[in-house]
């Protein structure tokens, strides 16, 4: 009989094994969640949604209510619910694109309203389940499907920071933080922050997670680690950007 | 002068994203704006790789709301530009269009319907005739190529500049996930060699002088203040656009003079539909088929004349009626019955279409 | 009538199925044949099952999308499962023999049913990735509906840069293609 591997309370076992790539870091992302989750306690009041995209394959991964939206829009629905039901937890889990791109105005207007929302963004720098188009997050130079001689900054700009974004038009009472896939502790350590500043009700709570797609960079394991490690975090702090300050007991 | 993207004319073997790309570089279209959604995602890539090449340009936006508007900003500035999408990006669109179908832009739009309503499936229907027809919140004044073959797409894209420029409403081909994705052959040519000369453009912002010394200045709006402006603006748009339409309209016909029963189909669906009258016809079955090439302006003479004639219409869509709609507006008044073969989402082969005549005889 | 061969090639994504048809039908139009290719697959970028539908005729071929084939090739249980719609009493039906507890649901109203051991030859006597490269073999065999020679042509475009870095991949590609030949030949 094939042993089944230890997964967080949370996981749905049945929808094991999941429909990620092979090496995908929405896996890796998914099990910090999971287990913020278990370890908060708060499976049975969370809401959560994922977008188009890769974030879509989420979408009967956890024993949570899950809604899968449209591209972009997973931020206005879990707002509609966390409105509609104050005490649910609303978790919105999306892309790159997702997030920076079709659902930016979204995002800003969440932020800039504090909502009391949690979003979770796995920056992976291209639009993979598309097959590997450019992205808001896409490195200077870097080559995808529709930057074919490499990123050109002067046309295209450069990669949207986004917790730091968040940050500068948040006020008090956010969080906004990066992780990584290199560091899944760490990553699990923001997300339970940025969980725990939604259920203290203090205001919008943002996570951007370093990630990798070896599938459409075409990297082996090695490269693929090596990209997230060494290359991305030339572009992308991680650490926590923003968070509440400590209340005087 | 940069040489031209296609010279003569050769056969070549491809998707139909590529083709696509390969027309629009025929066309001499300037500006690709574009966001990435399946089924259409390769006429980007083809576009970014072959482009440049042709000083040629492009930008992904944010989204296909930003495509479309881009898009009309770049037809405003006198620039042949144009977008792609599919499914749920071809509902973002429908807010640019609805400014373009106001303002007169000439815009050039693909869509590579898949499955619907909402996210679907990326993999083809017919379910986006409505949309593209009359979305928005004005009255479908838009030319609408329905295309069903390789050689079509490649055909249809550059005449969808030329009807554009020429006539001003906003220019759409409707393809499909099948055509986007399928592999066949069809030859690409230089338009100048079949005698097609590419309409001129003309900007309507950004002209050179001094506005309101050199010449008066460019104020385009599509805003209205009373009940009686708008009537007239729209009724302009309306005269307009009739008066174009018997130009613009295509449509074809197999076998209907004597046919009893006419099937309807449009785009890739015309060939099962073809294919299927040839076998009923060899077994001694009086079918024909209708195809019309532009949904919008629609073939409403052509058709009835047609329905005037035939024993029994028989339309077959993967879609849940959106053809036979414009089919039964176009014929109003015929008592010929009407029967609807709906399949959203599917494919359709002759071998259905066959056995569906048999057994409604 | 024109003829027209219809094949359905069946997989999970990843083992080929998609490459294996479009060389095909390459092969096919250089060979001055009309030719129509369309892929079937669902959102993830790898896995699920993948499916190419190949239309080879000598005139232009109608509706791409075709109720049943005359050769059907499945590489795995789901594809098994999915293609059996395709099967009639002209379609010769092929699976891998490695495709476990799939007996129950293989078609009965088939021409012919044949398992061939292609993912095993591959990996004993060739080497895993051209598993699909034997399944063209099998394909081109089982129909007739291109040349040998005009396949390793196909082959040869596709991955001709590859050859030229490491020419042993030329020999084994093309071993592939008669293996899977051979795997057929005469059992139809």
């Amino acid at each position: 009989m094939t042993k089944v591997p230890n997964m967080p309370k949370s996981w749905r076992q049945e929808t094991k094994p999941h429909k990620f790539c092979p090496g995908c870091g929405h896996g890796l992302v998914l099990k910090a969640l999971g287990e913020a989750i278990d370890e908060l306690g708060i499976q049975d009041r969370v809401v959560f949604g994922c977008d188009i995209g890769c974030s879509l394959l989420a979408w009967d991964f956890f024993n949570v209510d899950t809604v899968q939206t449209h591209h972009g829009r997973t931020t206005p629905v879990l707002t509609g619910v966390k409105r509609a039901r104050p005490d649910r937890i609303c978790i919105a889990y999306m892309g790159d694109g997702g997030g920076y791109a079709i659902g930016s105005q979204h995002l800003v207007n969440a932020a800039a309203r504090n909502e009391k929302l949690t979003v979770i963004l796995v920056n992976n720098c291209n639009y993979g389940m598309t097959g590997g188009q450019m992205a808001p997050t896409t490195l200077p130079d870097m080559k995808t499907e529709t930057s074919p001689y490499g990123r050109n900054v002067a046309e295209t700009g450069y990669p949207t920071q986004g917790p730091e974004m968040v940050a500068a038009i948040t006020r008090e009472g956010a969080y906004a933080a990066r992780g990584t896939v290199a560091n899944v502790r760490q990553l699990k350590g923001f997300i339970k922050k940025a969980l725990q500043n939604q259920i203290d009700g203090n205001g919008f709570s943002f996570v951007e997670a370093l990630s990798g797609c070896p599938t459409n960079w075409s990297t082996n394991a090695k490269d693929t680690w090596a990209f997230i490690e060494e290359t991305m975090t030339k572009y992308f702090k991680v650490g926590e950007i923003k968070a509440p300050a400590k209340k005087e007991e | 002068m940069a040489e031209k993207p296609i010279q003569g004319e050769k056969r070549v073997f491809m998707t139909g994203n590529e083709v696509v790309a390969w027309a629009a570089l025929a066309a001499e279209a300037d500006l690709m704006y574009g966001y990435p959604i399946t089924p259409q995602n390769e006429v980007m890539h083809y576009w970014t790789r072959l482009a440049p090449k042709f000083g040629k340009k492009f930008l992904q936006t944010e989204d296909e709301i930003s495509a479309g508007f881009t898009t009309c900003g770049g037809a405003l500035a006198g620039k042949r530009c144009f977008t792609a999408t599919a499914g749920p990006g071809n509902i973002l669109m429908q807010e640019s269009m609805a400014m373009a179908e106001m303002m007169r832009i000439p815009t050039v739009l693909v869509v590579q319907q898949r499955g619907g309503p909402s996210t679907g499936t990326v993999i083809y229907s017919q379910q986006e005739v409505t949309m593209t027809c009359f979305g928005g919140n004005g009255e479908g004044l838009r030319i609408v190529y329905s295309t069903g073959s390789h050689q079509e797409l490649f055909d249809y894209v550059i005449k969808a500049f030329n009807s554009a420029w020429k006539y001003r409403f906003p220019t759409f081909v409707l393809g499909d996930g099948y055509q986007a994705k399928m592999r066949e052959s069809l030859v690409i040519y230089d338009p100048a060699l079949k005698g097609i000369k590419m309409e001129p453009t003309a900007p309507r912002l950004g002209l050179e002088g001094m506005p309101g010394v050199d010449r008066p200045p460019s104020h385009l709006r599509n805003t209205y203040n009373t009940e009686e402006e708008l009537f007239e603006a729209v009724s302009e748009l309306v005269a307009a656009y009739e008066k174009i339409a018997p130009e613009v309209v295509e449509y074809q016909e197999f076998f209907t003079d004597d046919a009893e029963v006419v099937i309807i189909a449009h785009g890739v669906v015309t060939r099962a539909a073809q294919a299927a009258v040839k076998t009923l016809r060899s077994q001694g079955i009086g079918a024909g088929h209708f195809r019309p090439v532009t949904l919008r302006p629609f073939a409403v003479d052509a058709l009835k004349t047609i329905a005037k004639r035939a024993k029994k219409l028989l339309v077959v869509e993967s879609a849940q009626g959106q053809l036979a709609k414009i089919v039964k507006d176009a014929i109003y008044g015929e008592s010929v019955p009407l029967e609807g073969y709906y399949r959203p989402g599917q494919g359709i082969t002759a071998e259905e279409i066959v056995e569906l005549v048999k057994k409604g005889m | 009538m024109a003829t027209t061969t219809k094949i359905a090639l069946a997989g999970e994504g990843g083992q080929g199925v998609q490459s294996v048809a479009e060389i095909m039908v390459e092969a096919a139009n250089d060979e001055g044949k009309e030719a129509l290719y369309i892929p079937n697959f669902g959102v993830e970028q790898r896995g699920g099952v993948s499916v190419a539908y190949c239309q080879i005729s000598d005139e232009k071929v109608g509706s791409p999308k075709f109720k049943f084939a005359d050769l059907v090739i499945a590489l795995s249980d789901r594809a098994v499962r999915r293609t059996k719609q395709y099967v009639n009493a002209n379609t010769v039906f092929i699976y891998d023999s490695s495709i476990q507890d799939v007996e129950s649901d293989l078609p009965t109203n088939a021409k012919k049913v044949l398992a061939i051991p292609a993912l095993e030859v591959a990996k004993k006597e060739l080497h895993p990735r051209v598993f699909n490269v034997i399944i063209m073999g099998a394909a081109i065999e089982a129909t007739k509906v291109i040349k040998m020679d005009d396949a390793k042509k196909a082959l040869e475009k596709r991955l001709g840069y590859k050859f030229q870095q490491d020419p042993q991949l030329r020999e084994l590609n093309y071993k592939a293609l008669e293996k899977g030949a051979e795997l057929v030949k005469g059992l139809l």
